[in-house]
């Protein structure tokens, strides 16, 4: 078991490394010049100029020796020079041409928002989700579940942007149902952070709960066919029992697998939850990196904390899977 | 299969109590499952009843309603898919049309299933332990703990080694012939008065199979209960059965005292079954028959008799009997105790001049001079 673990941290390195170098790399060595945005950030653009900024920039040294000092950062204090000299400490992941601050800060200054989204629409999403999943395949083949399956298909056939949009235009604009959406740290005032999170959680929890009903209400079916769930009802356990313990157990293994994926993806950030319900979090952020003037420090930590927590994800989907099912725990 | 024909009843069988209770009593049963295609009728019109103390095997090949039957006594059957009619009662109550609360203090307490194959039989994310305990506790209030010891006590009953240390394994740990064990300990953990066996040892080899089939009839002499074991294997019912049932197509086809029913069959399908076992003993004259072939669809048997389309002998009938009218059950030539759904007038001649010369030519004389003395079956069994 904890042979098993190590290999999978070790894995998990090794393909995190490899990100890191792909990203780099890929942004680095595209088609257009991570000097560019700063020269012109600063005046007229001149050839000179340029080549000044890319000479200080370090960034004609090889790829090798640029990347060597990227990851070098991530371990010790260093300086960069954009224009001028900044300071960067470890762990250093660049400075922000847009705010020539760390990137590093800057991310754990939005980190909290998008955290705060996602485990409180996951939280939503996965209970809703499951129980309507396993309501459904109890009652298959009733109205009810012909209601529950029709209904999520229709949810989740609508855009996730315009369900969302149209929440708060009319859920929080309109009918003032809830209460105005925005992002305040937790730490500073608990009742508007939770107020202002609420529809995001809801709409996030509905619309992916959706999804969540279809998925659990296959597998549930599919268990309550096996053999084992005939011999429960055979000992004499309670037929509630029956579909709540020995099926559900069986049935939640292949939903954590989906589940661990899933909340890794809104982890990396929500872009249309964090546009439609302004909370400053890093899908916003990286949206606006991207956009013109480019900040390629700021696509590159993004990129690379995303590529972080979908192994992390997997990682622990792999550990939580070998505790559930005591098969993989054996071998 | 001489083995059983000659073989004397088993000395460590327990006989049945005498004028004993019916424990199980089933009544014209029939049960249906309405599909798209159309009403698939399972079983129809079955009767039986069981003792304590005594087994009754049933046999039939797939599909025979054999399984369908024997869940129903349970009331395992999901109501909205199935229809049931006529009577099932367990020590007097009856289970067609119980509640949910009524079925559920029969299940695992007064009578106990084994099911086929344990390897799925078995929830394989909860140790074995854990699972026997939980049936345990559903019937007696103890605590975890308590069920825990009982599960080891029934572990080590079943002869599994080292129960204290197996008692937290999972059913993939267990090999086949253990992974058995434990579900009949689970069967047994709360003093069933009826173990139903659904073919326990199909998925198992021979020498594991005759372990398991030893296992229960110890089992069955201390625990004192009566035991429908399910198969399609003569040479099970032989070793175990006080009496058998024969199962084709939904319906009871023949029914006697194990000997009686395997030396004296008197239904052509019985016949097939018997032709189509294998026997190493046997000389090599003797040929391995199939029964030609395949089961009746349920959605539309055959009329008549439904074995007529694989029937060798519609001939010997007169006119289109065989066709047109279903034979009813009824005792045939040698007694009471011995029923039979079949046309034939003289069935005990075929056997004996047509169809055991082709599998047991040594048997002929012998089944000949019995045939002469028909009082001696009934003697030995008595009136049923």
């Amino acid at each position: 078991m904890a042979g098993f673990i190590i290999r999978r941290v070790i894995s998990s390195f090794l393909v995190v490394v490899l990100t890191s170098m792909f990203v780099f790399a890929l942004f680095f060595l595209g088609p257009s010049n991570p000097a560019g945005p700063v020269c012109e950030a600063s005046g007229k653009c001149t050839a000179e100029r340029l080549a000044l900024i890319e000479e200080q920039m370090g960034l004609n040294e090889s790829v090798v020796t640029q990347y060597g000092a990227f990851a070098k950062g991530i371990f010790v204090d260093r300086t960069i020079t954009i224009g001028s000299e900044y300071d960067c400490d470890a762990p250093c992941l660049g400075i922000s041409y847009g705010t020539r601050g760390q990137v590093t800060d800057e991310l754990l200054e939005k980190y909290p928002a998008t955290l705060s989204i996602a485990i409180g629409g996951a939280m939503i999403y996965l209970t809703l989700g499951v129980i309507l999943g396993v309501l459904a395949a109890r009652w298959r083949g009733t109205a009810a579940d012909r209601l529950l399956v029709g209904g999520s298909l229709l949810v989740s056939s609508v855009p996730y942007y315009l369900f969302a949009l149209l929440a708060w235009i009319f859920l929080t604009l309109q009918w003032s149902i809830f209460p105005s959406t925005g992002y305040t740290p937790l730490t500073e005032n608990p009742g508007a952070w939770f107020a202002g999170l609420l529809l995001p959680w809801v709409v996030i929890g509905v619309t992916f709960s959706t999804q969540y009903a279809r998925f659990t209400r296959g597998s549930m079916v599919e268990t309550l066919g096996e053999d084992y769930i005939r011999t429960a009802t055979a000992k004499g356990v309670k037929s509630n029992k029956v579909v709540f313990k020995h099926g559900l157990r069986a049935a939640i293994v292949p939903i954590v697998t989906i589940f661990g994926l899933d909340f890794a993806a809104l982890l990396a950030g929500t872009v249309f939850t964090e546009r439609i319900f302004n909370i400053n979090g890093v899908g916003w952020w990286a949206l606006n990196s991207i956009q013109s003037p480019q900040d390629f420090p700021v696509i590159t930590a993004t990129v690379l904390v995303s590529a972080v927590l979908v192994v992390v994800a997997n990682l622990l989907v792999d550990v939580i899977y070998s505790f559930l099912d005591p098969r993989v725990r054996m071998s | 299969m001489t083995d059983f024909l000659t073989d004397q009843q088993h000395a460590g069988q327990p006989t049945p109590a005498p004028g004993g209770e019916d424990f199980l009593v089933v009544e014209n049963l029939s049960v249906q499952f309405p599909t798209h295609d159309g009403l698939v009728k399972a079983v129809n019109d079955l009767s039986y009843s069981v003792k304590m103390g005594e087994t009754l095997g049933i046999v039939g090949e797939s599909g025979s309603g054999k399984s369908v039957s024997s869940m129903a006594v349970l009331g395992l059957h999901d109501i909205k898919r199935s229809r049931l009619t006529g009577s099932i009662r367990v020590d007097g109550k009856e289970i067609i049309g119980a509640s949910e609360q009524t079925l559920r203090k029969i299940r695992g307490n007064e009578v106990a299933m084994i099911f086929q194959d344990p390897l799925t039989a078995l929830h394989p994310f909860y140790s074995i332990g854990a699972q026997i305990g939980e049936a345990y506790r559903i019937h007696h209030d103890v605590s975890k703990s308590k069920a825990r010891a009982k599960a080891i006590e029934m572990l080590d009953r079943v002869g599994i080694p080292q129960a204290k240390s197996r008692v937290d394994d999972y059913p993939h740990q267990f090999s086949g012939g253990m992974r058995q064990r434990a579900m009949i300990a689970m069967a047994l953990v709360n003093d069933p008065k009826l173990i139903i066996a659904d073919e326990p040892t199909t998925a198992l080899d021979v020498t594991v199979q005759a372990q398991i089939l030893d296992l229960l009839q110890e089992l069955q002499r201390d625990f004192r209960s009566a035991i429908i074991i399910i198969t399609h294997d003569l040479g099970v019912v032989a070793e175990m059965a006080d009496e058998v049932l024969v199962m084709y197509a939904g319906r009871a086809v023949e029914q006697g005292p194990t000997r009686e029913l395997l030396t004296h069959p008197e239904m052509p399908y019985t016949w097939g079954l018997l032709s189509s076992m294998p026997d190493v003993t046997a000389s090599t004259d003797a040929r391995l028959v199939p029964i030609p072939g395949n089961p009746p669809s349920l959605l539309n048997p055959p009329t008549g008799c439904p074995f007529h389309p694989r029937c060798p002998h519609v001939d010997k009938v007169p006119g289109d009997l065989c066709r047109t009218e279903l034979p009813e059950f009824l005792p045939g030539q040698r007694g009471t105790h011995h029923l039979k759904r079949c046309h034939l007038v003289n069935p005990d001649d075929i056997y004996a001049t047509e169809v055991l010369p082709e599998i047991a030519p040594d048997l002929v004389e012998l089944t000949l001079a019995d045939n002469a003395d028909v009082a001696h079956g009934d003697g030995m069994h008595g009136e049923r």
